[in-house]
């Protein structure tokens, strides 16, 4: 049976595999409990910086303790750190301070907390910040890798991850994961669905559905949003012919936007985005969120229908 | 060597006159705070910051954080007198490619320790080298000059709360308090009341002194270098636009040059031309 985990609980568990090093810090603004930054400070109570509910501040002080030789890992809720976004353009990427920021409970599937905490722009903004390399990794094993890949990256980072579980696609295949690299999870010629984090599980069972209807398609689980792993989107554009991208975010600017850019000043090819249609959530289970926003499997699958039949 | 009170009171009478003349040359900037700031940038360079101009980027320095990035040219000036920069360089104010951008700048300017340009950022930044030095067990100090219009942003709290919250006794504030932010005086924009009770009751030890008193400004540097148990703030009443007097306590030369006319008075006044 398929492995159930949350992508914040491996942002968690990244920070105690990189306490080693000793020039990792954490800070916090009072939710370490929901992002799982709450395993650091119990065992470095000592390099943990408890910023109260201060995001700015937080940031800030995040920079400082990168212009001072430390790797500060900074977290709370994707929405909260939207607060602090000229912190983060003016403070972080303009000097281009090596800061690592985690937004969790990304997305509408955060779920019954309702809208005001489900952030639907947070890579659409964060991604146009010249420096900052922008990941939405899609279960704890890849979160975990790739958090602990962020200690020698040298330029700031914002990583969102997710409150709710999902399932699990990378125990055992840690080795096949490396930040700007797109990964295929499944192969076939018909269709590419490209997906970033809870709708990489969902583009699965897309596939799954199309494969019942005799169409082949390929999955590429593309946890890092920028730098964009453009090489691979290509080459899927010329096998496949048409393309579907799938994300928790608003259908503007987020990973949808950045494969239409590319494709659309390079190898223009049918493209389907399946995300939330610039409106905001409201409360729900996770799973009803996806249904009720029109991003779930089965609007994967019909997108694909549609964008196949596009090609020429 | 440590620089005599009348030897600082040149220092910064120099200084004035190099902000005159970046303002007058780029017809842009903010000549009033960074003459306002000028003379307790001056002692605070000269007597009291470690720093060597030979290596900027030596780790164990002091570190200066001119959050009101604005009054740039008053920070320029002194770096140029220390040796961080030339005075040629000083000719490169908010010219394409040049070390001294509008804003100061940590990735243009060598002895610049932020990157500023936002109001409210700078002692947030500040406590994170402050947290950072308490980390290596250094004995470095951290001083952050804020503007007195500039702690109207509520983040400037955010990092005050902290800062005392973490014990930060390396972070040292010297706040610039000229009265006038951009569009007026700041009893007009935003009226701050009983701003050392405000500092006080964050937990932070405070010293109020006349920010042009070169004796007073020794006497509370002295006092934020002597204490290292608790945050301290110098409130420095200032001056706007000080040792010009067609910009003091003049609003309109918060962010405006002055013409040749008015360069013409202001290196008189200075004592660099005499009339």
């Amino acid at each position: 049976m398929t492995r159930m985990a949350a992508t914040r609980d491996g942002y968690g568990q990244a920070l105690l595999d990189m306490a080693t090093n000793e020039k990792v810090v954490v800070l916090e603004a009072d939710l370490g409990k929901s992002t799982k930054s709450l395993h650091f400070r119990k065992a470095h109570p000592e390099r943990t910086v408890s910023c109260g509910i201060g995001e700015q501040n937080m940031l800030l002080t995040a920079a400082g303790l990168a212009a001072s030789g430390y790797i500060p890992f900074a977290s709370t809720f994707a929405i909260f750190t939207e607060r602090a976004f000229e912190q983060m353009r003016n403070g972080i990427a303009r000097p281009n301070l090596a800061v690592h920021l985690c937004g969790s409970h990304g997305g509408t599937h955060t779920g019954t907390d309702g809208s005001s905490a489900q952030s639907i722009e947070d890579l659409g903004i964060y991604r146009t910040l010249p420096n900052v390399v922008v990941l939405h990794p899609c279960d704890d094993v890849s979160t975990r890798v790739l958090t602990n890949q962020l200690v020698d990256l040298g330029k700031p980072s914002y990583t969102r991850t997710a409150r709710n579980k999902t399932p699990v696609f990378y125990d055992g295949r840690e080795d096949e994961i490396e930040i700007g690299k797109g990964i295929i999870l499944a192969e076939g010629s018909d269709v590419a669905i490209i997906a970033c984090g809870v709708m990489v599980s969902e583009a699965m069972k897309a596939a799954d559905e199309l494969s019942k209807k005799g169409i082949e398609a390929t999955v590429i689980d593309m946890h890092t949003i920028k730098p964009l792993d453009t090489q691979l989107i290509e080459k899927m554009a010329k096998q496949c012919g048409a393309i579907v991208t799938a994300e928790d975010h608003n259908v503007i600017g987020g990973l949808g936007g950045s494969v239409a850019e590319f494709l659309s000043s390079t190898i223009p090819t049918p493209l389907e985005r399946v995300g939330v249609k610039d409106r905001f959530g409201e409360s729900g289970q996770a799973d009803e969120m996806l249904d009720l926003m029109e991003i779930s499997a089965p609007f994967i699958t019909a997108a694909a229908e549609r964008a196949i039949n596009r090609k020429q | 060597m440590s620089k005599s009170i009348p030897e600082l009171e040149e220092l910064a009478r120099k200084c004035r006159v190099e902000i005159v003349k970046m303002v007058h040359r780029a017809q842009a900037g903010h000549p009033g705070g960074s003459l306002s700031e000028i003379d307790l940038l001056s002692a605070l360079y000269a007597n009291y910051l470690r720093a060597k101009p030979s290596d900027p980027d030596w780790e164990d320095r002091d570190r200066f954080i001119l959050s009101k990035g604005h009054a740039s040219p008053g920070m320029y000036a002194i770096l140029a007198e220390m040796n961080f920069i030339t005075k040629q360089d000083l000719e490169s104010y908010r010219v394409l490619g040049g070390v001294c951008q509008g804003h100061v700048d940590m990735k243009w300017c060598p002895g610049v320790d932020f990157s500023a340009g936002s109001l409210g950022m700078g002692l947030s930044f500040g406590m994170g080298c402050a947290i950072a030095g308490r980390l290596s067990n250094s004995e470095r100090n951290v001083f952050v000059m804020l503007g007195d219009g500039e702690i109207q942003e509520g983040s400037v709290w955010e990092a005050a709360m902290a800062a005392k919250h973490h014990e930060l006794g390396n972070l040292k504030v010297i706040l610039d308090c000229n009265r006038i932010q951009n569009d007026d005086f700041c009893d007009t924009q935003m009226r701050m009341f009983d701003i050392p009770a405000k500092w006080q009751s964050f937990g932070w030890d405070v010293k109020e002194i006349d920010g042009h008193n070169m004796e007073e400004i020794v006497a509370g540097l002295d006092f934020l270098v002597g204490n290292d148990s608790n945050p301290a703030i110098l409130i420095a009443h200032t001056v706007k636009g000080k040792g010009v007097s067609y910009m003091e306590d003049n609003p309109a030369f918060h962010g405006a040059a002055p013409n040749d006319e008015q360069f013409d008075i202001a290196m008189v006044e200075l004592g660099e031309v005499h009339s």
